[in-house]
């Protein structure tokens, strides 16, 4: 096969397309020639770059032992915000699905109802998957969010072994719960609207929020947190909540 | 009014003017329009867009929202071109001659103005699109962008309201999101009829009312309307005294005082320009982007309504009425629009399954198979069954023409039988006799445009509210223009005869040829003189198949009047089933299976040598037929056992049937029965097309990917694993075999039948004639998964005259027993103003499956007395109750 030339094929005569030039010139280099001493000392020369370099700082990042620091706006993964009291700030408006020029973000949005409020309002983000296979980091969804729930953290450890696992789920995207906060659901702060939460005005979960929580959940692992930080608006009602609490009063 | 004279126009070259055109100019460029155009449709007709909110093609001009604002300049009486003092709203505006109109594009004044309207309609406004439903196809928010500042200068607090009221279970009323263009209001009043309230207050404080007894002055309610819960202000019992209609979910007052009930509110949603309007079924499940919108047509009824399907991710969120002039303008009922989740419920059959039977012929379990085994085994057992007897084969009125076509020519080529009727529900041989007369073959007859355009309509066996919704609107439409009068021939006038404005011409279930007789002499000689007019209609529904000599009499009526006469089924698949051939006595395109003509026509088509020439078994017939081992085993569609006329017989039969193969989307009583059943796809999953009742052709896409096969599919398979090819693979294969054989037949049709009329039955005391009709929302298969629809259907009642009810000593709103010999049926009576001797239930709601319960058929005689003990508080007996 490939080791039997083809002998069939003749070489044509005269080569008639591309004319030869006329005469052939004898290489010559375009490199300055060095003076001898210059030659003889040349691997020592190029040993100088490596030398001069055994005394400068070290460049190399101890990754992933020492973990890099990126700069504070730094694109990384996205994360879910929670108000003070905990509650989730997402609505699940889809404004960053709509933004997103990479069609990597996906909602799902549901009603908040008494027995499960999730965020402020009427509204909440039941599914929240973000795909980074395909999100490019750039951005738009933060700034299309309207209740500022989805901002950027500097985390940039994107990486895994499947696809499926790259698909980022809302309770993957979700912010922890800071020292305070009271898991969600739990009803809103009384007497106020999702205006005042965006406002800022809300800053930390109410005692009623604690008790609604004590009695629905006593088991929750932010309760006491959640108890001791409502504790400094209202002692009288935390205390009430204190007592029974432990004991796992019955749901009404 | 004296018309000016076209003055001759500024700009030289004139185009000649039509007769009865009118010549104008929008934005400097000339235009002639029919007299009496608004300038906004004109300026449609040009291209150029006028921001609006209220105004709407379908309803009559409101000017409500002021948006449309446009600077018009004149000819006042002396002649001269004048300016308008201030801009005019172009959607009230008609265009006269010489008329100059400046809209946004030309004139500063007319932007400035459209931009001061829009300040203020978003003063009140809550920026809420992120949470709002609309957000995403918001008139509001594209035309804010389009032509509203951008920069809002409102620093004040916004006026609010709680939200959201649930106007009914599936309405919800977000008043602070509304701009007060009154299109639901409309919508309401002129189309539907069935108006929830209208403006209340004024200024800021202005808004889609409530019921308010201070306002309204009802005297039955001593609440006020600021918030409290409209229902529970009055006990259920003493509202069934109102006599209205009551639904089943809790539901704001309208404007009567009684709960708002409507069959189109949904529409209102839909034309809503803003967020105002939103359906809980819908609320917050997604955003226009997510979703990909393919058109459909609506499976409920036989009217073949334009949708649109709206999914995401392989799954229906909404459907929206689609356009179309010609059918359902743009309005659907609430069925057409709420009910898709049954395509999904959750006892969809996704794999073939496969019965075991013992060899005493007790069945085993339905066990999960390959398609290539359960295609084998139902291949063989039909075999056996053919042999055995032959196969009855009972399609239901729910299939597309594709599949009625292909069980027609499964029956009459494989398994060599003409046992084939696709009717589930109460039939008659008149009735075979009428369709091949007067509707197979006939191609498109009466249509919608010929009913808004008709004199006279007569109603026989139909009530169009509850049984043809999209009729309905139709109907009104004539009416509300002073086209149309409507005559009835029912028992008793319904809400929906009420707001056709229409005669009720009483009779009592079984009498309905004596009075269609009796149209044209003594007192209804005026009618039948009306029903002589040019396009004046007789609308038959289903229904009087089951009245013997009916259907002649109507054909009767026709001949003497000339008016001509539309069969109006319930379901979407009767006429395409009738058209196909899906009949015992009628081969596809309406030639009869005893014309030897037609026959071998159709045998040459299908490439048999002959077809069975004897007249099949009806569907009652068939059932019998397997019941008693005459017929070897059936093959059932999607049939629901409580729909035929008769259940227990039905359950019987297919109990003692050698062989069962159904062809299911769900699981049903009859696939519990079946020795195999193979799944098929619901319309959403499948391309194909209905033959509306007006006999158009309605053809769909299929919506969503997947695997599921329609039934014309699964019907080629079965063929083929018996050795026949039928060659119905696709729906282009079907209509490749189908078309040529539903053109013109030119052979003889069938003759009409003529069947005397039987003699009314004795009513002995205690006893009633049976009266029902479907209601539009009931305890159908097809509305299954969805509580917020389910909330909005009429309440069950029983209704009878105030003699009947006197007799059997009922007082109205308290509970009757409807009994026979199979079963009771407990409801509350209403008294209504009704044909004696008669009781009216509803056909097929929760608590009243009248076939179920009763064994019986409107016209039969039930017992009728109160309720044995206070059962049912709430008025409607659960089916064990009734059962037992």
């Amino acid at each position: 096969m490939a080791d039997t030339p083809d002998k069939s094929v003749e070489r044509k005569g005269g080569g008639g397309e591309v004319a030869r030039p006329a005469t052939v010139r004898p290489y010559e280099s375009l490199i300055p020639k060095r003076s001898a001493v210059a030659d003889a000392l040349a691997p020592a020369a190029g040993f100088g770059v490596t030398i001069k370099n055994f005394f400068s700082r070290t460049v190399t990042e101890q990754y992933p032992f020492e973990t890099a620091p990126v700069k504070p706006r730094f694109h990384g993964r996205h994360q879910l915000n929670r108000y003070p009291d905990g509650l989730e700030k997402c609505i699940g408006c889809e404004l960053c699905a709509w933004a997103c020029p990479a069609d990597a973000i996906y909602v799902e949005a549901s009603d908040n109802t008494p027995e499960k409020q999730m965020s402020p309002g009427e509204r909440f983000g039941s599914v929240y998957q973000i795909n980074y296979l395909r999100c490019i980091f750039c951005g738009l969804c933060i700034e299309a969010c309207p209740t500022r729930a989805l901002t950027m953290t500097n985390d940039f450890e994107l990486a895994g072994p499947t696809r499926e696992g790259l698909i980022y789920e809302k309770q993957d995207l979700l912010a922890p719960l800071a020292e305070g906060m009271l898991a969600a659901p739990h009803p809103m702060v009384e007497g106020t609207t999702d205006t005042e939460y965006y406002r800022g005005e809300v800053t930390g979960p109410t005692p009623a929020q604690v008790d609604w929580v004590a009695e629905q959940r006593p088991d929750d692992p932010t309760l006491e947190a959640g108890r001791r930080r409502a504790g400094g608006t209202s002692a009288p009602a935390t205390a009430s909540a204190e007592a029974p609490a432990p004991m796992g009063r019955e749901p009404r | 009014m004296t018309v000016t004279a076209p003055k001759p126009p500024a700009a030289g070259q004139a185009p000649e003017p039509k007769p009865d055109g009118v010549t104008f100019t929008i934005d400097g460029i000339e235009t002639t329009v029919p007299k009496g155009t608004l300038v906004i449709r004109a300026a449609e007709q040009l291209g150029i867009q006028i921001p609006r909110f209220c105004d709407h093609p379908l309803l009559a001009p409101a000017g409500a929202c002021r948006q449309c604002l446009v600077e018009v300049w004149a000819p006042g009486r002396d002649g001269k071109v004048a300016k308008m003092p201030k801009p005019q709203a172009s959607c009230t505006l008609t265009a006269t001659p010489g008329m100059d109109v400046r809209t946004q594009r030309t004139s500063a004044e007319a932007d400035k103005a459209q931009h001061g309207v829009m300040e203020l309609l978003l003063i009140n406004h809550p920026l809420d699109c992120p949470v709002c439903d609309k957000g995403g196809e918001c008139p509001l928010q594209n035309q804010a962008m389009s032509n509203g500042r951008s920069q809002t200068r409102f620093v004040d607090v916004k006026r609010t309201f709680p939200k959201p009221i649930a106007v009914s279970t599936e309405i919800l009323l977000d008043r602070e999101r509304c701009i007060l263009c009154q299109r639901c209001t409309r919508f309401s009043r002129e189309i539907a009829g069935d108006p929830f309230i209208d403006l209340q207050k004024r200024g800021a404080m202005q808004q889609i009312g409530r019921f308010d007894a201070d306002v309204l002055g009802f005297a039955g309610a001593g609440v006020d309307g600021e918030d409290g819960a409209a229902d529970g202000t009055l006990a259920f019992d003493d509202r069934v005294f109102l006599g209205a209609d009551i639904p089943v979910g809790p539901a704001e007052d309208d404007e009567s005082g009684s709960p708002f009930a409507s069959y189109f509110s949904g529409n209102t949603v839909q034309i809503c320009p803003v967020g105002a309007l939103t359906n809980a079924a819908y609320r917050f499940r997604a955003r226009p982007f997510d979703l990909v919108s393919t058109p459909g047509v609506a499976e409920h009824d036989s009217s073949g309504a334009a949708i649109r399907v709206d999914h995401r991710r392989g799954v229906v969120l909404r459907r929206l009425a689609g356009e179309d002039p010609e059918v359902n303008e743009e309005w659907i009922t609430d069925k057409d629009r709420f009910a898709f989740t049954w395509q999904s419920a959750a006892d969809r059959i996704t794999t073939p399954l496969v019965r075991d039977r013992a060899e005493d012929g007790t069945r085993g379990e339905l066990h999960p198979a390959s398609w290539a085994e359960a295609l084998e085994v139902a291949a063989h057992g039909l075999e056996q069954a053919r042999a055995a007897g032959g196969v009855g084969v009972l399609p239901g009125g729910r299939l597309t023409v594709e599949d009625a076509y292909a069980y027609g020519k499964f029956a009459r080529v494989v398994l060599g039988t003409n046992d084939v009727d696709l009717r589930a529900r109460p039939h008659s041989d008149e009735e075979l006799a009428f369709l091949g007369h007067a509707v197979a073959g006939t191609g498109l007859g009466v249509t919608f445009r010929d009913l808004e355009a008709a004199p006279t309509v007569l109603l026989a066996g139909l009530e169009a509210e509850e049984e043809a919704g999209v009729v309905f609107l139709r109907l009104r439409k004539g009416v509300v223009a002073g086209r149309t009068t409507v005559h009835a021939v029912a028992p008793l006038a319904s809400r929906g005869l009420e707001r056709l404005d229409g005669t009720l011409l009483r009779a009592a279930p079984g009498t309905e040829p004596e009075v269609l007789d009796a149209v044209g002499s003594g007192d209804l000689a005026d009618l039948g003189a009306a029903l002589g007019a040019e396009g004046a209609l007789i609308l038959v529904g289903e229904r009087l198949a089951a009245v013997p000599g009916a259907l002649s009499a109507v054909l009767r009526l026709s001949g003497r009047t000339g008016a001509r006469v539309a069969w109006i089924p319930r379901r979407a698949g009767e006429r395409g089933g009738v058209e196909a051939g899906a009949l015992p006595t009628l081969l596809p395109g309406g030639r009869p299976v005893a014309d030897a003509a037609a026959r071998v026509d159709v045998a040459a088509a299908w490439d048999v040598e002959h077809l069975p020439a004897e007249p099949g078994r009806d569907t009652a017939a068939i059932l019998a037929a397997a019941a008693d081992g005459t017929l070897g085993g059936l093959l059932v569609g999607g049939v629901d056992v409580r729909d035929l006329p008769d259940p227990a017989a039905a359950r019987a039969a297919l109990a003692a049937a050698g062989f069962v193969v159904s062809l299911e989307v769900r699981a049903s009583e009859v696939t519990a029965l079946a020795d195999v059943v193979l799944p098929v796809a619901p319309p959403v999953e499948r391309p194909g097309t209905f033959v509306s009742w007006e006999g158009r052709v309605r053809p769909f896409p299929q919506a969503l990917t997947s695997t599921a096969m329609p039934d014309h599919r699964v019907l080629d398979a079965l063929a083929d694993e018996l050795g026949v090819t039928l060659g119905l693979r696709t729906v282009a294969e079907v209509h490749a075999d189908a078309d040529p054989l539903t053109g013109e037949w030119d052979g003889a049709r069938v003759a009409a039948p003529d069947v005397a009329a039987a003699e009314p039955p004795a009513v002995a005391p205690g006893h009633a004639v049976l009266a029902s009709w479907h209601q539009l929302l009931d305890a159908g298969r097809l509305q299954d998964g969805e509580p917020f629809l389910a909330g909005t259907a009429k309440r069950p009642v029983a209704r009878l005259s105030p003699a009947t009810a006197a007799a059997a000593g009922v007082l109205d709103g308290a509970l009757l027993t409807v009994a026979t010999d199979a079963g009771s049926i407990t409801l509350p009576a209403v008294v209504t103003d009704m044909a004696d001797h008669v009781v009216w239930l509803p056909t097929a709601s929760a608590g009243s499956q009248v076939r179920d319960a009763l064994r019986a058929v409107p016209g039969d005689l039930v017992r009728v007395g109160p309720a044995a003990d206070g059962t049912a508080a709430d008025g409607t007996a659960t089916d064990e109750e009734v059962t037992a």
